[in-house]
């Protein structure tokens, strides 16, 4: 298949392939320089950090505030148990949802199906922020301040249009011969649901599921600051942003403690990468 | 019941729990906040109907200042984002070896927890030993250290460029999706009729990009019109008030000082503007696809 012009197109002069790659660098540069400045800094001791003139690389490299970080925040384990709990729950209440509300989009005919899914989405408009003040009286109410129940709820809410947009997306492919087989065969709509489709759909969902997960993991802010004031239930974003807003801010140990935490996304991301980017964008594009 | 009514009736029973849930969490309190900004709702149990009263203290009390500021704040991110998210998905789409790697290598400020990647910032921003400060120094471009969040116009932008930092990953990702998916047999047709690179590009790829691009700034706008991390981890809403968006100065004024009423009646401007940008979303959206199906 490949033609002459075809590969010839790809190929680039000498100057052209430089160009290509300054003008990555020069883009992988801002988006990754934080981290690489956030790694080096965690491996500083505090008394060279603070010196000038500024340093790039570290004299005196050591993961020495890998070890102390454990001391000055005594809770890290316990705010990052928090964080996989409240992404880990989050994720799972969405998905029960998700996933039958996605496939009513996908293949039942019902008045008001337009209109209805237009109204999940235009959830995404809202941002926590804004419904806040209601929440946050609910939760006072219900007498729900200060537990886990509600720093997760609020978050499930965000994840529902896009999981069920994509998980649409997905469904849609699935051939709908398969069911009417099942049908055909005397089996129940519930049947053919958790036996045909949901087998069938697993890739879609795990999908979602990974979508989910990353998402309520780096979101967890706004909700676990405002509803939440036990040390002990914090996630990690807020157990150190405690540490973050004191005048004598200890970075190295601050920036040792933050890449811990960001470890489990990282896990999660390099194994599944291909599979969402995958599955995020052919939801985005095929509307 | 009819083979077509069970299924009807069936499609809603699985869409409940979903619904209820979302009505629950997201249109119970929006209308709870629509009749909460009529009143003066604070920590008490009981509160009076106010009438107007909130929506005229706002605009009494420089909010207009605000909502220009938001304004301006979320303009500028969104056209960086959209300039650089284009700039990094040609760049990401060049057929040169490693390119697998440098898309993956995109994505980390996207998937990074909000607030963690926002303390990097924070330290980057660092006057007196971080990096951007440092390295200008160095280069003699500023005299003495420059700590970006104590003044009012370094901060605003410096919350500016987080706020992209933490949005171009996205944006990139989408746009390259669009990029590839522009059929091969244009840009053979150009190359064969002897169109350079650049013409190529200009001609081709970005009036195929423009619904994605009118897309991706919208979802953008609304985003970071709603972008509340950034801006209170950095600097609160500081210094003076340069950096206080509207988002920020509810939540300062409902949460912070526990005036949930005038805190409420905030949240419904902040509504109003998002159901406009929604509605040009809908419109741009269904021009520009008519557009490109012709």
């Amino acid at each position: 298949m490949m033609s002459k012009p075809n590969t010839m197109i790809d190929r680039y002069r000498w100057y052209e392939l430089a160009g290509i790659y300054a003008g990555v660098a020069l883009f992988l540069g801002f988006v990754l320089a934080p981290f690489v400045e956030g790694f080096l800094v965690s491996l500083k001791p505090l008394t060279h950090l603070f010196s000038s003139p500024y340093r790039f690389w570290p004299e005196k490299a050591s993961f020495d505030a890998y070890f102390t970080m454990w001391e000055r925040v005594p809770l890290l384990g316990r705010y990052i148990f928090n964080s996989i709990l409240i992404a880990s729950v989050g994720t799972l209440i969405g998905v029960i949802l998700i996933t039958p509300a996605a496939y009513a989009f996908a293949r039942f005919e019902f008045r008001g199906r337009g209109p209805l899914l237009g109204a999940f989405l235009a959830v995404n408009m809202f941002s926590g922020a804004v419904l806040l003040i209601p929440l946050f009286r609910l939760m006072r109410t219900l007498g729900l301040l200060n537990t886990y129940f509600a720093m997760i709820v609020p978050g499930v809410a965000f994840i529902i249009p896009t999981g069920i947009w994509l998980l649409r997306t997905y469904m849609l492919r699935i051939p709908q011969e398969l069911e009417e087989a099942a049908l055909a065969d005397g089996a129940s709509r519930f049947y053919t649901f958790r036996r045909v489709i949901l087998p069938l759909a697993m890739p879609g969902i795990s999908v979602v599921a990974i979508y989910s997960f990353l998402t309520i993991y780096a979101q967890q802010f706004i909700y676990a600051l405002t509803f939440n004031s036990k040390t002990e239930y914090m996630p990690l974003p807020v157990g150190l942003y405690a540490f973050f807003g004191r005048q004598d801010v200890i970075w190295n140990e601050l920036m040792a403690a933050s890449f811990l935490g960001v470890l489990p996304v990282f896990v999660v991301f390099i194994f599944l990468q291909r599979y969402l980017v995958a599955g995020m964008t052919a939801g985005a594009l095929k509307t | 019941m009819t083979i077509r009514q069970s299924a009807i009736v069936f499609a809603w029973v699985l869409l409940a729990p979903a619904l209820l849930y979302v009505l629950v969490i997201v249109a119970y309190p929006l209308v709870d906040t629509i009749n909460l900004s009529f009143t003066n709702a604070s920590l008490r149990r009981t509160y009076d109907r106010v009438g107007f009263e909130n929506y005229r203290n706002i605009f009494q009390r420089g909010f207009s200042d605000v909502i220009v500021r938001t304004l301006v704040w979320t303009f500028c991110s969104v056209a960086l984002k959209m300039l650089i998210g284009t700039f990094g998905a040609v760049m990401l789409n060049a057929a040169v070896p490693g390119r697998t790697l440098f898309r993956v290598l995109t994505m980390p400020p996207w998937i990074v927890p909000m607030a963690i990647g926002i303390f990097m910032w924070g330290w980057m921003y660092n006057g007196e030993f971080g990096m951007i400060s440092g390295l200008l120094q160095r280069l003699g471009i500023v005299e003495g250290p420059l700590p970006f969040l104590a003044y009012g116009t370094t901060a605003f932008w410096a919350t500016i460029v987080t706020d992209v930092w933490i949005g171009v990953p996205m944006v990139t990702i989408y746009l390259l999706a669009a990029i590839q998916s522009i059929p091969r047999d244009l840009y053979e047709a150009a190359w064969v009729d002897g169109a350079g690179r650049f013409y190529r590009f200009r001609r081709i790829t970005l009036p195929l990009i423009v619904p994605a691009l009118i897309t991706m700034s919208m979802l953008s706008l609304i985003a970071t019109f709603n972008s509340f991390d950034i801006i209170w981890i950095l600097t609160q809403g500081g210094p003076s008030g340069q950096t206080t968006t509207m988002i920020i100065d509810t939540y300062r004024t409902a949460i912070g000082s526990y005036k949930f009423g005038e805190g409420a009646a905030r949240a419904v401007l902040i509504c109003i503007f998002l159901s406009v940008f929604c509605f040009l979303y809908f419109r741009l959206v269904s021009r520009f696809s008519g557009a490109t199906i012709r």
